[in-house]
């Protein structure tokens, strides 16, 4: 399994903000964002961490991961 | 080292006195204090702000805040650091967040405590929601810590 987590405003316009799904061979964090969401790419103003570590979307995903995302911190933009 | 996320609203001066007390007692081997306390506006953007909620990411959060303050330490001769910083609903008036960095030499430890300062706002998870008079609104930038140039 792994763990998805939605934060901020995101969580609000999503409705959700914390599930979990079944593992498949091969996903990358940008596949979960899109079969979650619909859509077909991450905005640019979405961040994205696996395990509590920024990660671009594009990183792999294992069993038992824990997989967030969020809007930029409030303090300022975080290149990603 | 310690960081601290806290619901609770605190007193950044008394946090100051009691934790110097615990770590150094009547030791005199730290020269130099450095502080930091970030307080809750009642205006941002030309708008009242009655209150606001900070959300965060638990877990990560506190990671974050700990590596920031590691880095530090690394990069000055510092004795100790404290950071704590509130979430969940805030008033104007309340502390956001206290640094305090203790070193030798006051060098070390004002340009760590800005360093912390300004890591932990683009890099630690946070994130604000204001309440206004008209409803409410997620914070999306933040005011420059640095200048341009720096930033």
């Amino acid at each position: 399994m792994i763990t998805l987590k939605l934060f901020a405003s995101l969580a609000e316009t999503h409705g959700w903000r914390e599930r979990e799904r079944t593992w498949v061979a091969g996903t990358r964090v940008i596949d979960l964002w899109c079969a979650e969401t619909g859509q077909s790419g991450l905005p640019a103003r979405v961040l994205c961490a696996r395990n509590m570590d920024y990660c671009p979307p594009e990183t792999p995903v294992f069993p038992g991961d824990e997989i967030a995302f969020f809007p930029p911190v409030t303090g300022g933009s975080h290149a990603r | 080292m310690p960081v601290s996320v806290r619901a609770a609203p605190f007193e950044p001066y008394a946090e100051v006195a009691s934790h110097q007390h615990a770590v150094f007692g009547a030791s005199g081997q730290f020269g130099a204090t450095a502080v930091f306390v970030g307080t809750m506006r009642d205006f941002n953007e030309g708008d009242s702000v009655q209150g606001m909620t900070l959300e965060h990411y638990p877990g990560m959060t506190e990671r974050h805040l700990e590596t920031i303050c590691a880095t530090a330490s690394g990069q000055w001769p510092l004795l100790e650091t404290l950071v704590i910083h509130r979430v969940g609903d805030i008033s104007p008036g309340e502390a956001i967040v206290l640094v305090v960095v203790w070193s030798a030499h006051r060098q070390a430890a004002f340009e760590a405590c800005r360093e912390i300062m300004e890591a932990l706002k683009s890099q630690a998870p946070f994130w604000k929601k204001e309440r206004l008079a008209t409803g409410t609104r997620w914070v999306t930038g933040n005011t420059a810590g640095y200048p341009a140039s720096k930033s």
